[in-house]
């Protein structure tokens, strides 16, 4: 097992190069500079700017220029804010996205799950009903939808939540003090977990259904085994599988969604910075981030299948 | 008499046995599904509105109303879904917001089944070592965070709307061909394949009648699936100021700019909102009846 993990690790690192060399061409390819917004600048001034960030070689020379810089873990300086590099933008950006995506991909794994096994083993009744009705609609309304409106209840018209801000407030922080410190992140968790969690309660009720057709399970009801123990030993087991299969997927939704909740919330995170940096075209702003999101991504794959294969028997991890 | 009754009884019996293919069957299950039905039901409304809605109302898109600003849905003057903040008709803006989305949402999808298609058969059909490395590429780029890359083409090349379905299309094509590939391995492998060779039926025939009817059910499925994800992924785009611009429109932009009027003009997010909500309920309504259709294990 760990034989595989570190192939895997192996096999992201012309990934990654693929990525970098990818997205700097692309960035590079299009006419036009990060400098074309600010209006009037004297030439000498341009000159002197793009001189500054090494605009003014050619193509290939500043993408062995960057190459070299990455592999000493310095991303450069960020254009748009100018007195800073972009490792440190990044140093103040990921620990408030990965709170986010971390709370959004636990809550998103562990409510839907428990909603789609509940709906499963009370397949055809209200309750299924219920619960499948809520995960269409959260399936159907997609994350900025949901955190304006999240806002407008909770923020304006019920006062409990601070809105678009990392301090605590609202009523919920005054009543709980204890609470306090999550306030801000209540509203973006939610945002970026519902859709997820309706996506896994439905993958999880599928799949605990076609586990309570098997024949395992009725031979072991038949046996007498009581009902709680045929769901926790054979029942999740087996319908976690797809659910772990398919937080892969979750977490690039997490990180994409993250670019959008942020930017509602007005969180100081990463996908504020990258659309900041994307639409002021500040080069390696943007490449930062998109290395360390990636990284991010693959990480997650890696850790997923690992885990797949402890759950699967099936799969043998080592000779995949 | 009784006999020849019998027999053209059983003559009948067998001529709707004969007609009744697994289309047939599909088509029927289909129709007994009430919400599939009414999934269609509800897309044929919505494009019927985004085709003929704007024409109905007195307003022009590019109208500004001066006396009229931010008012709420109304009966007065014609203001059927209200004004935005520059006193634009939103019924108006709405609807020609919904015939974006839906193009955007049906061309985006067009352009990954094709690419999508021709690559997993591609793929499936040749086996072997090609085969390994196509799919192989193919896991190298799901494993990249590809909305980013539609994000930077986006930015560079230009905000143009064409630009945005072939980028989204061209980025959406990867569970396509995964789903096709397998498709076309495991049907060339089956039986019955074998059995219609060696009954003597030309490859085009066993095209015709055996792999595409087999390898197109979870093809169907998936497309039900993606026009959504497109249109949303569209919308993801136009929330950021990156995907359509004015004076077009697309949901998403109407859902930015009510998403920022939220607190005094709540109607000029809700009714996209609405809107995009009801769409996304159609073509799931729509998938999974189809997936309850064309499940062979179900039969």
């Amino acid at each position: 097992m760990i034989d595989y993990a570190l192939r895997r690790l192996l096999i992201a690192i012309p990934t990654l190069f693929l990525i970098v060399t990818a997205s700097f061409f692309l960035m590079h390819a299009a006419p036009g500079g990060p400098f074309d917004a600010e209006a009037n600048l004297e030439p000498q001034v341009l000159k002197n700017l793009e001189a500054a960030y090494a605009l003014d070689r050619p193509v290939p020379e500043q993408y062995a220029l960057y190459l070299g810089r990455i592999f000493r873990g310095d991303f450069g300086p960020s254009i748009i804010y100018s007195d800073r590099s972009v490792t440190s933008l990044i140093a103040t950006g990921l620990p408030v996205s990965l709170q986010l995506g971390l709370s959004a991909l636990i809550i998103a794994a562990c409510i839907g799950g428990l909603l789609g096994t509940v709906a499963a083993l009370r397949q055809n009744t209200n309750v299924d009903y219920a619960v499948m009705a809520s995960a269409m609609t959260g399936i159907a309304v997609p994350s900025f939808v949901m955190a304006p409106l999240l806002t407008l209840i909770f923020g304006v018209t019920l006062k409990l939540l601070p809105i678009a801000t990392l301090e605590p407030g609202g009523s919920l922080a005054r009543a709980i003090p204890a609470f306090a410190p999550l306030t801000p992140y209540i509203m973006p968790v939610i945002a970026l977990a519902l859709p997820q969690i309706a996506i896994i309660s439905r993958l999880a009720r599928a799949a605990t259904i076609e586990v309570l057709r098997q024949n395992y399970v009725r031979t072991a009801r038949a046996k007498g085994v009581p009902g709680r123990s045929v769901v926790l030993g054979h029942t999740l087991p087996a319908a976690a599988l797809p659910v772990v299969s398919y937080l892969g997927p979750t977490v690039a939704n997490v990180v994409t969604g993250a670019v959008v909740v942020e930017t509602i919330f007005q969180l100081p995170g990463m996908g504020r910075f990258f659309v900041q940096g994307a639409l002021n075209r500040d080069y390696p702003l943007v490449l930062g981030i998109v290395i360390v999101f990636a990284m991010a991504v693959i990480v997650m794959n890696l850790i997923v299948d690992l885990l797949y294969g402890v759950l699967d028997p099936k799969v043998k991890t080592g000779q995949a | 008499m009784t006999l020849f009754a019998a027999q053209r009884d059983a003559q009948v019996a067998l001529m709707e046995a004969a007609g009744r293919s697994p289309w047939h069957d599909a088509a029927r299950r289909f129709a007994a599904n009430r919400a599939a039905v009414a999934g269609v039901g509800g897309l044929v409304f919505l494009t019927l509105m985004a085709i003929f809605a704007p024409g109905l109302s007195p307003h022009a898109i590019d109208d500004l109303a001066w006396d009229a600003i931010s008012i709420a849905p109304t009966r007065e003057n014609s203001h059927w879904f209200g004004t935005d903040d520059t006193g634009r008709d939103m019924w108006v803006l709405t609807w020609m917001g919904a015939r974006v989305s839906l193009t955007i949402g049906v061309l985006t999808t067009i352009v990954a089944l094709s690419i999508g298609v021709i690559y997993g058969a591609t793929a499936g059909f040749l086996g072997g070592r090609t085969d390994m490395w196509m799919m192989r590429f193919v896991d190298v780029l799901y494993a990249l965070p590809l909305l980013f890359f539609i994000i930077i083409l986006v930015t560079i090349f230009g905000r143009n709307i064409f630009l945005v379905f072939l980028a989204i299309g061209c980025v959406e094509w990867l569970t396509m061909a995964r789903i096709v590939r397998g498709q076309t391995m495991s049907i060339k492998r089956k039986d019955f394949i074998e059995a219609a060779v060696a009954s003597g039926l030309s490859s085009a025939a066993i095209v015709r009648r055996h792999v595409i009817p087999n390898a197109i059910g979870p093809v169907i499925v998936y497309v039900t699936t993606l026009v959504p994800t497109n249109i949303l992924v569209e919308s993801y785009l136009s929330f950021l100021g990156l995907g359509v611009q004015e004076p077009l429109t697309s949901w998403g932009v109407l859902i930015s700019r009510g998403a920022n009027a939220i607190e005094t003009a709540p109607w000029l997010l809700l009714i996209p909102a609405v809107l995009l909500a009801t769409t996304m309920f159609c073509f799931n309504f729509i998938g999974d009846g189809l997936r309850d259709a064309l499940d062979p294990k179900d039969r």
